[in-house]
């Protein structure tokens, strides 16, 4: 489970969250709000990339304060632009990274390359430059080098954003059959309708915390999209 | 120079990456010392048996010296005007040597391996403050980026054209210079995403 606890965030002196606590506990999270409402923010934090002002973030009880180096290793992380996520040259190098920081053995690297890239189609594309994929196959690997670190938790900020339609509905798959907890920060509120529970950002904090019926519903009315 | 690796099974692919490194350093300087021109088109023929033997095109080869074509050529003149043309050629033949060199080493290493080696052969700079482990995540870093660089320039020259802007340098360095940035900060959240601790 990672928890928050009155949790606030303030870039300079613009405050961004203001004591927000939340225990995410389900296995398919979405998280929507307005621009600079705050969601990457908050996806930041939960994976230690930031760390609070005041208040308390935890994953699994390890304060991502403290803890920083397993934290790390149990939330993984799926930017937007799948380019920027994307480090080495040549596919199996790039999807080697993660497990290398981990200190994972070679043939235990191997092993876990192979059956990452299986899963995606990607296995033909191990020796090819990375830049040569399209976007949707970046994404996949992003994703395959996260799940190759054997995290619990994975969140994504706007996984989708700058896709097209068939390469965003291969990453929404890829999503949805994750074994792993998804948080999923998204402007698209199809990816997450049919998940668990949905956070609405808004002022501040969090404006709404339901179903995703429901949590959708109060969002789009206050978009004033009725 | 930043060609990519072809894979293969070649001797050459399956050396070691350092111990390339090390012979292109050895054979570059070589090329430098001698100054017998047939010793020079000795090496170059040598070279370019390598390509085929090594799996690789000589459409592989041409591409290593393409870039710099230009360069080349205004050598040559150079010389040609200045000396004499047989030094322009000689000049010529031994960076062609170089290069070609240099890209048998790319084109037979995964970026990775060869970055490991420098790696292993860069501990002897420690005491002056280098970390090894650095570089090499720098040399991985560049060589990634570059083409994606240079998707993002022409991005921008294409934005500003539409807009009826000609090449301007200022003009493109400006936008560049802010999307760099941007992305840098990026790339280093990912990196520490993914668990590297400097
Ligand atoms: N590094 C930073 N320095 C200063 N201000 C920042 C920084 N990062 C974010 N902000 C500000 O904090 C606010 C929340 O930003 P955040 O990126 O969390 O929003 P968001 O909900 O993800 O928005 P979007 O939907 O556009 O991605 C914004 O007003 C933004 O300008
Ligand atoms: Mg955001």
């Amino acid at each position: 489970m990672i928890e928050l606890t009155d949790v606030s965030v303030s870039y300079n002196d613009k405050v961004v969250l203001s004591e927000v606590s939340l225990r995410l506990t389900e296995r398919r999270i979405g998280v929507i709000g307005s621009n600079g409402s705050g969601k990457s923010t908050f996806a930041r934090l939960l994976n230690g990339l930031l760390l609070p002002d005041r208040g308390t973030v935890t994953v699994d009880g390890l304060d991502t304060k403290t803890k920083a180096k397993e934290v790390r290793q149990k939330v993984g992380f799926v930017f937007q632009n799948p380019d920027y996520q994307i480090v080495f040259p040549l596919v199996e190098e790039d999807i080697a990274f993660g497990m290398k920081n981990l200190g994972f053995d070679k043939a235990t690297i191997a092993a876990k390359t192979e059956e990452a890239l299986k899963r995606y189609d990607l296995w033909d594309h191990r020796t090819h430059a990375a830049q040569f994929l399209s976007g949707g196959q970046k994404q996949l690997l992003a994703i395959s080098g996260v799940l190759v670190m054997e995290p619990s938790y994975i969140v994504f900020d706007e996984p989708t954003t700058l896709l097209d339609l068939r390469n965003k509905l291969t990453v929404t798959g890829a999503i949805r059959e994750l074994e792993q907890t998804a948080i999923v920060v998204t402007h698209d509120l199809d990816l997450i309708a049919d998940f668990d529970r949905v956070i609405v950002f808004a002022d501040n904090r969090v404006m709404a915390d339901d179903v995703p019926e429901v949590a959708i519903g109060k969002y789009r009315k206050a978009m004033g999209d009725v | 120079m930043f060609d990519l690796y072809r894979p293969g099974t070649s001797f050459l692919h399956r050396a070691p990456a350092g111990g390339k490194v090390l012979a292109l350093f050895v054979l570059g300087t070589l090329a430098f010392i001698v100054d017998d021109i047939r010793l020079i088109f000795a090496g170059l023929a040598l070279t370019l048996l390598l390509y085929p033997v090594c799996g690789l095109t000589l459409k592989n080869a041409w591409a290593q010296i393409r870039p710099t074509l230009w360069i080349l050529i205004a050598i040559f003149i150079a010389q040609a005007i200045f000396n004499t043309w047989q030094l322009g050629v000689f000049v010529i033949a031994r960076f062609g040597l170089l290069l070609l060199l240099a890209g048998l080493l790319t084109l037979t290493t995964r970026a990775s391996d060869m970055i490991d080696g420098i790696e292993r052969g860069l501990p002897f700079l420690r005491p002056l403050g280098v970390n090894p482990a650095k570089v090499s995540l720098a040399l991985s870093l560049a060589l990634r980026f570059i083409p994606v660089l240079a998707q993002i320039t022409r991005e921008v020259r294409e934005a500003q054209r539409v807009r009826g802007l000609e090449n301007s340098v200022i003009a493109l360095a400006i936008p560049l210079f802010v999307r760099t940035l941007r992305m840098s900060d990026d790339i280093a959240d990912a990196i520490e995403a993914r668990g590297y601790r400097p």
